[in-house]
């Protein structure tokens, strides 16, 4: 099978994906106890009130009825309005989405930058001090809860250092464009603007990239002792070939595939820990957005940013497999799974 | 098949005990996860004597509502009290020995129900197969699209925030992840002799998934289940943290973290103790899990 068809089926087959994850959380919020209309008036809301706010929600149409329309209005653009803000969810989605791409993206970034070289130095040092030190700094960084690390960060580094922004995402924005500080500030050639969006993302991302950098330094040190083992690495070392030219020219390149799923699985989990790190830092994104509006039952925003963090998750595995099988063309050929 | 002989049962009996101690062996020989074990049996000791080991039980609610002490509030941490005292006046270390009760509980009923749930749907799915296989690992893999504190979250809202809900919600969102890693182990196994042959006698479907297959499923079972622990435990101090876990006063250690991060930084102490205790307690079950898969020698994501 081509490489272009490969990718093809792999993307058509993310699309029952997404649609069962759309019923599954449309399903949930309305068919587990708590009437979302009551929820967000407030017990000492009228029964009146309630129900013209359930009229208005659509919440009287049976369910499947209210799901066809929500999915109607999805390809739309139109997410239904949130309860606490009073806009399209869509409309806040748009806005507070890049904020946290930004965050779990330049969080991501330093988990591979550092974590890669680190799996490479521990496994080159297999059971040695530098192994077991590496060993032990993955056990802490997955074991950490993201949101400890980060108020001990935040009193370390903010409150008694003084050293960086304790909360917040800028000190003045440059006019918004992609909604991305760095990039925006840059369009705007506003360096200081750069430099302020630089030092407020320091802390967050660093606490994001913590568990992701453990599991990657990891999974690198794994498949590159694995890889290191097989008989081709015995026939360069044995044709003279540098034992550091082997490392990087060849096994790290043929062991780069493993750490890649892992880099797309945690990719999704920093979402995930985003909606713990955003409150901590006043992250203004997409997971603080979230978290409002679950502590005030806005049941549209809720569905719609549980369904982009789905999508996103979604589309990190496909890219993960499309990778895979650029890398490797016999996984093209290996059915579903 | 004709009845086993005594001398034969007592052989297989006998390689059983040898690879018991030969696993027991390895196990001993890394240091790491006999501290992990050591880690989690005194989390478990703590649990279950904590009104005694606690020096202010009253102060995390034992035997009625958390004391309150005006007098003492915020109090820097001092012999009297190693961890400091909270708004009220209340111990913190009482109070985070108390929090492992809750922990450990959330852990275990979450992972029980996943389990209960997710080992069945598993079997079935890979051994029966069929349109209701693959029905169930299509619902299985929608469940896996989103990240478990998420999709916890949501879960979490239309139930009223309580450790109990919370315990629910984790649960409702975890048994996909056995459901997927049995049906990988059954499916990889179902074209094995001793599975043909035991349906070449006619064991039952029932018989051959619970009996024949699923004990090569219990290594794996057990290394996630030591692993999840934490990880549960994790999401659980996430969602006490979010406001939708446990409510204050409870002394559950998410919770604590999040009342306290109102008084930082000057009480630095009121966030920091809960959080090194969930440390801890995640810890231990990661260093006891890692060692389990190398004892067992099974990979488990």
């Amino acid at each position: 099978m081509g490489f272009k068809s490969y990718v093809l089926r792999r993307i058509l087959s993310g699309i029952p994906v997404f649609i069962g994850l759309s019923m599954l959380i449309f399903f949930l919020a309305r068919v587990l106890p708590g009437d979302p209309a009551r929820l967000a008036l407030g017990p000492r809301a009228s029964d009146e009130a309630v129900q013209s706010l359930r009229d208005q929600m659509g919440l009287n149409d049976p369910v499947v009825v209210q799901y066809l329309n929500y999915m109607a209005g999805l390809f739309q653009g139109d997410m239904g309005i949130s309860l606490t803000t009073n806009r399209n969810v869509a409309a806040d989605l748009v806005y507070f989405f890049p904020a946290t791409f930004e965050l779990i993206t330049v969080g991501m970034t330093i988990a591979v930058l550092f974590g890669v070289p680190l799996g490479i130095i521990a496994g080159q040092n297999k059971d040695r001090f530098e192994d077991n030190a590496g060993r032990l700094f993955a056990f802490f960084g997955v074991s950490m809860p993201a949101f400890w690390v980060a108020i001990l960060l935040q009193l370390l580094f903010a409150f008694y250092m003084g050293w960086l922004p304790a909360t917040g995402r800028i000190a003045t924005a440059p006019p918004r464009i992609t909604g991305l500080m760095l990039v925006d500030s840059l369009i705007a050639t506003d360096f200081a603007a750069f430099r302020s969006a630089l030092a407020h993302l320091v802390l967050p991302a660093f606490t994001l990239a913590l568990a992701p950098m453990a599991d990657i330094a990891r999974m690198t040190r794994s498949s590159f002792i694995e890889e290191f083992n097989k008989d081709y690495v015995h026939a360069l070392e044995t044709s003279g070939i540098p034992a550091k030219l082997i490392a990087y020219k060849y096994v790290l390149k043929s062991s780069f595939a493993a750490t890649l799923t892992i880099i797309a699985l945690d990719y999704g989990f920093l979402i995930g820990s985003a909606f713990l790190i955003e409150i901590v830092f006043a992250w203004p994104g997409m997971a603080r957005y979230g978290v409002t509006a679950i502590l005030e039952n806005d049941i549209n925003a809720i569905v719609g940013v549980t369904l982009v963090v789905g999508l996103v998750y979604i589309i990190a595995n496909m890219v993960v497999d499309i990778m895979y099988g650029y890398f490797d063309p016999r996984v093209r050929y290996g059915g579903d799974e | 098949m004709g009845t086993l002989t005594s001398e034969n049962r007592s052989e297989a009996m006998e390689n059983r005990i040898e690879s018991a101690k030969r696993i027991a062996y390895r196990f001993r020989q890394n240091p790491l996860s006999l501290a992990g074990l050591a880690i989690i049996l005194g989390l478990v000791f703590i649990a279950v004597f904590a009104p005694y080991i606690a020096r202010h039980p009253q102060d995390a609610g034992y035997m009625g509502e958390p004391a309150v002490d005006f007098a003492n509030r915020f109090a820097e941490p001092s012999w009297e009290h190693p961890f400091g005292t909270d708004q009220a006046g209340r111990d913190i270390l009482s109070r985070v020995i108390f929090g492992t009760r809750y922990s450990l509980v959330l852990g275990v009923f979450v992972l029980t129900f996943a389990i209960g749930i997710g080992v069945p749907v598993g079997l079935v799915a890979g051994y029966v197969g069929g349109a209701l296989g693959t029905l169930l690992m299509r619902i299985t893999d929608v469940f896996l699209s989103v990240p478990p504190l998420v999709l916890a979250l949501a879960v979490a809202v239309p139930l009223q925030p309580s450790l109990r809900n919370a315990m629910i919600a984790i649960a409702i969102v975890w048994w996909p992840w056995y459901a997927r890693l049995v049906y990988g182990e059954v499916v990889s196994v179902r074209e094995e002799q001793f599975v043909e042959a035991s349906r070449g006698i006619g064991a039952s479907r029932i018989r051959i998934m619970f009996r024949e297959i699923l004990p090569n499923v219990l290594a794996p079972i057990t290394v996630k289940f030591s692993l999840d622990m934490g990880y549960a435990i994790l999401i659980g101090a996430g969602l006490g943290f979010l406001g939708l876990g446990a409510q204050p006063p409870t002394p559950e250690w998410g919770t604590m973290i999040s009342e306290g991060r109102v008084y930082l930084p000057a009480q630095w102490w009121y966030s920091t103790f809960p959080g090194l205790a969930i440390f801890i307690a995640v810890l231990g079950f990661n260093l006891l899990g890692d060692g389990l898969r190398d004892v067992f020698d099974v990979e488990v994501k």
